[in-house]
């Protein structure tokens, strides 16, 4: 499941596992015990899912469908425009990356790269705002003169107010990238400026290529946080076409009851991207955790 | 300033050039609205068309509110509570991810896999799971002859089962638990086996001590997390019942934009900020009194 690549430190160690059998056997039902409780609450949205809604009502609650309701994911989608949200929902998350990979690359060389008179006071605001921006790019503590800011712009209603952000950098991901950029030796940059080479050539062909690795984290992590923002549509986004997937499964609530079947058939197909993105980029994930607390695994 | 060299200067420049998308965004983005709270807060604003000057009037009516109260005090609840409760979860999914078994990987999948669903869905799928009529957990808790909790029914349980929800996203920090704790040079270990140490004390005189800077870590983001809570309340609870889950991010939210109070919301911001800085500032204080920097 993991590639071996940088993660070395995270793998099992090989060797004696299988000679120290009552201690694996604990083990293993410690992480069987733990596997479940974190692997039923995404269970029991796929199973309510695919239940009919006479198997819904019944209790004790069945753990496995008796009959397989598919036509709920079809229902599901009729039940909101769910193909335009989810086009809003990638146009958000598309330019999402776009604005974080560029400025926080950017950033990140500035505050590592170049040596500049006040480089480190100036990172110290860069850490500081950490605590705030926790929630991006729209939080409680900030929003409402931000808000009042693109009330005036005219701009409330569309997606600037939560894209344009991210053209600004995150303290987070400047964090990241500068760590790893910290790690390439300074001796790479002095040589291609003895060799004539601008600033721009030396960030866009050497150090460019080296941190393509925390790139994709950044890229990564920040489509998935505006696949997942709540806060943000909910603000600025009015009207019902311009909606996201957070903002749209409210639509299942609106409603006198909610029919718990549909909204997680819904909820199941706006979180399948997120589940295929982390099976395919698992490391991904993994390092930029790691590389984010200041614990680089290369 | 003037003793500076050309190739200085020029540094200089480039640098403030890269990082002025910062500069700009850290203006924008965060010292305005820090700032503006407080003058936004001396205002009557609708949201819409001219503010007029109340001077500490909104002020004086927020801390004449009892939900203003009421919000602060679910708020601290929420944060003590799950911020302590996150750092044993964590530990335990680094402990877990940590064994050396060999299908470890499928078991390291499965634990973080909540951690990649939104907090909306995961909401979503807890008024259900903790429905008191049909909801898994109290069929599994009627197992042990746990009486029927009306989790998001109760004031006394509602908090409660926010604080559970947030728990299913610890995987992020379970691996920076993971990554302090495969720092420690097994060498350490091996002494203390040697000298007949058990596995609770080599976990409570090495480990613990040797993650601590992890544990900051996640001290500060958690306060952060923990103040600004909102989603779960607004999809789950939307404040009820009784107002047991009114947090101040909702309080926030519903006067700036169902009541069109956004001078009165301001104001709030700017104390849930004081809040938060003060909270991050004394336990970042505190850290050399429990935090060990000798490692690495």
């Amino acid at each position: 499941m993991m590639s071996s690549n940088g993660l070395r430190d995270l793998r099992p160690e090989a060797g004696n596992w299988k000679h120290e059998i009552p201690r694996a056997a604990i083990s293993r039902v410690f992480l069987l015990v733990m596997s479940l409780i974190y692997l039923s609450p995404m269970y029991w949205m796929f199973v309510t899912a695919l239940k009919s809604n006479a198997e819904l009502g019944s209790f004790p609650p069945t753990l496995w469908p008796h009959t397989w309701a598919w036509q709920n994911i079809v229902d599901a989608t009729k039940n909101f425009p769910f193909l335009q949200y989810l086009w809003n929902t990638t146009f958000y998350a598309v330019f999402t990356v776009i604005g974080a990979v560029l400025s926080n690359f950017l950033i990140a060389y500035g505050f590592s790269r170049i040596k500049w008179p006040g480089r480190e006071l100036l990172f110290y605001p860069v850490i500081a705002s950490i605590f705030v921006f926790i929630e991006f790019p729209v939080n409680p503590i900030t929003m409402i003169p931000v808000f009042t800011l693109f009330t005036k712009l005219n701009l409330v209603n569309s997606f600037v107010p939560l894209i344009l952000p991210s053209f600004f950098g995150n303290p987070f991901f400047i964090f990241l990238l500068r760590q790893f950029m910290l790690q390439i030796p300074d001796e790479l940059s002095e040589a291609a400026r003895l060799d004539g080479a601008n600033e721009w050539q030396i960030m866009t062909q050497i150090i460019l290529p080296l941190t393509k690795p925390a790139i994709a984290v950044v890229a990564l992590l920040a489509g998935v946080n505006a696949w997942k923002d709540f806060l943000g549509p909910l603000i600025y986004l009015h009207d019902d076409s311009l909606y996201t997937l957070s903002i749209g499964l409210e639509f299942f609530k609106t409603e006198h009851r909610i029919q718990f079947n549909l909204l997680m058939a819904a909820s199941c197909l706006v979180i399948l991207p997120l589940i295929i993105v982390f099976s395919l980029f698992q490391r991904f994930f993994i390092q930029g955790v790691t590389l984010g607390s200041g614990k680089p695994q290369n | 300033m003037a003793n500076f060299s050309r190739r200085e200067l020029r540094s200089l420049f480039t640098g403030l050039l890269c990082v002025s998308p910062w500069l700009f965004g850290f203006l924008a983005f965060l010292l305005y609205p820090l700032l503006a709270n407080f003058q936004m807060g001396m205002t009557d604003y609708s949201g819409f068309g001219d503010a007029t000057w109340v001077g500490l009037k909104n002020y004086q009516d927020l801390f004449a509110d009892p939900l203003f109260w009421a919000a602060i005090y679910n708020t601290l609840f929420y944060t003590i509570f799950a911020v302590p409760l996150g750092i044993i979860v964590a530990i335990l999914i680094a402990i877990a991810m940590n064994q050396k078994v060999r299908e470890i990987p499928i078991y390291r999948a499965l634990i973080y896999l909540p951690s990649i669903a939104p907090t909306f869905a995961l909401s979503m799928m807890m008024i259900w799971l903790m429905n008191p009529r049909f909801g898994l957990v109290n069929y599994f808790l009627g197992l042990f002859g746990v009486p029927t909790i009306n989790w998001l029914g109760d004031p006394h349980w509602s908090k409660i089962a926010i604080i559970l929800l947030a728990q299913l996203g610890a995987g992020p920090i379970g691996l920076i638990f993971l990554a302090a704790m495969r720092a420690i040079p097994s060498t350490v270990y091996d002494a203390a086996s040697l000298d007949g140490a058990s596995s609770w004390k080599k976990f409570y005189h090495i480990t613990l001590p040797l993650i601590t800077p992890a544990i900051l870590y996640d001290i500060i983001i958690g306060i952060g997390l923990g103040l600004q809570i909102f989603v779960p309340a607004y999809i789950m609870t939307e404040g009820g019942p009784l107002n047991s889950t009114t947090f101040v991010a909702l309080y926030i939210y519903n006067n700036a934009f169902k009541y069109s109070r956004f001078g009165f919301a301001a104001a709030t911001s700017g104390i849930l900020f004081l809040i938060n800085a003060l909270l991050a500032i004394s336990i970042f204080r505190s850290s050399k009194f429990w935090v060990n920097y000798d490692v690495e």
